[in-house]
């Protein structure tokens, strides 16, 4: 069984947003990556974990962007992809990198393809699906344990008040988030084994986006709190009406 | 303890110098200390209890002697690579960090260079993945910054010797496997040899009551007519250049690790010192405050690049003894300076446990004293201008 992850950088957590080009752009500049951690820690994982047991054969990784992501490919090599693929194209838009993707594994049989649930980024979460409907595959959502016996995968999902359980035959397509495993830290040894490992750089199929991004706007920023001595119900009526207006 | 929210200064963009993976490397490690150490290491430190459960992670890591190559059980490593790892480690504890010094500089280190190819085979792989513990004894009781006089003596026997003295303030002894060993032989030459747990009249009582290195457990090395197989000494090397090249390659780690700590204490201090308002603003906002936080980065950024030159110069195998105890000597230095403003900046949550300052602070008491003493690597560099040996006897 050959499983396919779908890998993605993502801004580290910690980045300050800023915008450049007339709040048009991500302000790129110094900004440190990582694997988005939906893609890393569950698909990147849980395939890790099949192929340890015996059940996958092969665990390829791939991404869509332009050489710069590649120290992020190399980390996951690094945690134990057997060789990775790079589509080399820069976009954000989930259908151009569905596409690109689906456009890449169409031919190539692979039995599972898995990624995150969505980007810690741009937080569409809808590659997933896009590219199952792309490679015309089944879909299962937002999986929170992923086990594979034959040819069956049994999927859980959250949904309102309780659990569901799928099955579905491979091939399949399957977003990952927390439950599906555990996050894992690399070691030297995987770090070593990265180095020589197969990335593929592959042209892009030249996808057109469907959507563009007009603008982006940072969120209100938090206003400060007021302290109003306890005695003084006039002035916290007032703030309340004028300035809060909640009353 | 606060959570662990390290993050380091990179003022003069060092990380520009890094390669993407030393960059790796040293994420690696700090996930794996905000993971397995920071939570643990005050409770174990304030109980002066080695945690051994780490043992086993700091081996899957890949955290005992990196540089040691992949036939013998290393990754391989470089020594920038190295350096980054001890600086991780001992951003978390100085404790942790000797632990992993002690194993891959001073035990695998010297099995590597001087052992025989059995003994490599033997012991390597094992050591590298913690199955098997390490100490070294070089340090006596009467003789510490001069080990040359040590007294620690092995007689022929046949095909063995009989070894007897004893070694004191040795890392990891009460639980080591095996210990690496540092004796006259009878023509008064010092040889290195493998102990292992176990042989007839070699214990190792544990040293307490120690203020410093807490989480580290040290003792003695008692060798009462030990007979020890001649295939375990090692024919490679004679002399005190054994242990001072194995000691070489453990300051190299100390100058990044103690830089470690340093940063830590920074970084908590700087956080620290932008939160707790005092007289209506930030402490952060008073010129006092903001001496002490400038002097430390600058200690700090001209740390990193003169340990970063030194790792260069290691990868190429030029840099030299006394190069290496300059830079052990400034990190434990600016280290010890930089935890004890970064503790008055704290005011007195600084000595408590919730933060690692105080911790710090103390476990470099050990660190600029072991491996050479603050003023040994002065005589040395000394020694190194001016050609003129001042160390006396
Ligand atoms: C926690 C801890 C762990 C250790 N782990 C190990 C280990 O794993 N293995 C090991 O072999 N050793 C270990 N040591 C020992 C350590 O290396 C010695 O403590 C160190 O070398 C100093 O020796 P000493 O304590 O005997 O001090 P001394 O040599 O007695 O020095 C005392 C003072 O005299 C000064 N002094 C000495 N000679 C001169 C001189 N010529 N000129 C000017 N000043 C001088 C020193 O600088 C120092 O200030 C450890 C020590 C500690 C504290």
């Amino acid at each position: 069984m050959k499983i396919l992850v779908c890998i993605s950088q993502a801004p580290d957590t910690t980045t300050k947003i800023a915008f450049t080009d007339n709040n048009t752009k991500f302000a790129s500049q110094g900004v440190t990556y990582i694997i988005n951690p939906h893609d890393e820690w569950y698909a990147l994982v849980r395939a890790l974990e099949l192929k340890e047991s015996g059940i996958a054969t092969a665990v390829h990784l791939v991404t869509v962007g332009k050489a710069d992501v590649e120290p992020v490919i190399r980390k996951a090599l690094a945690l134990g992809g057997d060789e990775a693929i790079r589509i080399d194209t820069d976009s954000n838009e989930p259908y151009v990198i569905a596409m690109e993707i689906a456009h890449y594994a169409e031919s190539l049989g692979y039995d599972l393809v898995l990624c995150g649930k969505e980007s810690i980024d741009y937080n569409n979460g809808i590659v997933g699906a896009m590219l199952a409907e792309f490679l015309e595959l089944n879909y299962i959502g937002f999986a929170t344990k992923l086990d594979i016996a034959g040819n069956i995968a049994t999927v859980s999902r959250e949904i309102d008040g309780g659990e569901e359980t799928d099955t579905c035959k491979l091939p399949l397509v399957i977003s990952c988030q927390k439950g599906v495993a555990e996050p894992r830290i690399p070691n030297m040894r995987g770090i070593m084994a990265a180095r020589t490992k197969p990335l593929k750089v592959v042209a892009a199929a030249g996808i057109q986006p469907l959507s563009t991004i007009v603008n982006f706007e940072m969120p209100p920023a938090k206003s400060g709190v007021k302290m109003i001595a306890a005695d003084n119900m006039d002035e916290l009526v007032n703030l309340l009406h004028t300035e809060a207006k909640v009353i | 303890m606060e959570k662990d929210l390290y993050q380091h200064p990179d003022y003069y963009l060092v990380d520009e110098l890094l390669t993407e993976e030393h960059k790796l490397i040293r994420d690696t490690v700090r996930a794996y200390v905000k993971k397995d150490i920071s939570p643990i290491i005050e409770d174990y430190a304030q109980k002066a209890a080695f945690p051994k459960q780490i043992i086993k992670g700091l081996g899957e890591v890949g955290c005992f002697g990196p540089f040691v190559p992949e036939q013998y059980g290393g990754p391989g490593l470089d020594y920038i690579s190295y350096g980054i790892m001890m600086q991780e480690l001992e951003r978390g504890d100085s404790g942790v960090r000797s632990t992993a010094s002690v194993q891959g500089s001073l035990v695998m280190f010297p099995i590597y260079k001087y052992g025989s190819e059995e003994q490599k085979h033997k012991y390597l792989p094992k050591l590298a993945t913690g199955e098997l513990m390490g100490c070294f004894g070089l340090t006596e009781p009467n003789h510490g910054s001069n080990p040359a006089g040590m007294l620690s003596n092995f007689k022929d026997a046949g095909d063995h010797v009989i070894l007897n003295g004893s070694k004191m303030w040795i890392s990891n002894a009460p639980f080591a496997d095996i210990a690496v060993v540092w004796a006259k032989d009878e023509a008064g030459e010092i040889c290195g040899m493998v102990l292992e747990r176990g042989m007839e009249g070699f214990t190792t009582p544990e040293t307490h009551g120690k203020w410093s290195l807490r989480a580290s457990a040290t003792g003695e090395l008692v060798f009462d007519n030990v007979k020890v197989p001649k295939e375990n000494i090692f024919t490679k090397v004679k002399g005190l250049k054994g242990p001072l090249s194995c000691l070489s390659s453990a300051r190299f780690g100390i100058a990044w690790g103690a830089l470690g700590a340093a940063m830590d204490c920074y970084d908590t201090a700087l956080r620290y010192a932008k939160q707790r308002v005092q007289f209506g603003r930030p402490i952060a906002g008073f010129q006092l405050t903001q001496k002490k936080l400038a002097e430390m980065i600058t200690d700090i950024t001209k740390s990193q690049l003169l340990n970063w030159r030194l790792g260069v110069l290691r990868n190429e195998d030029r840099a030299t003894p006394a190069q290496i105890s300059m830079a052990k000597r400034n990190s434990c230095e600016i280290a010890l300076r930089i935890s004890r403003e970064a503790r008055q900046i704290l005011g007195g949550m600084g000595i408590t446990g919730e933060f690692s300052i105080m911790r710090h602070m103390m476990n470099l008491e050990s660190v600029v004293t072991y491996e050479g003493t603050h003023d040994i690597h002065l005589l040395i560099t000394g020694m190194d201008v001016t050609g003129i040996n001042a160390f006396g006897g």
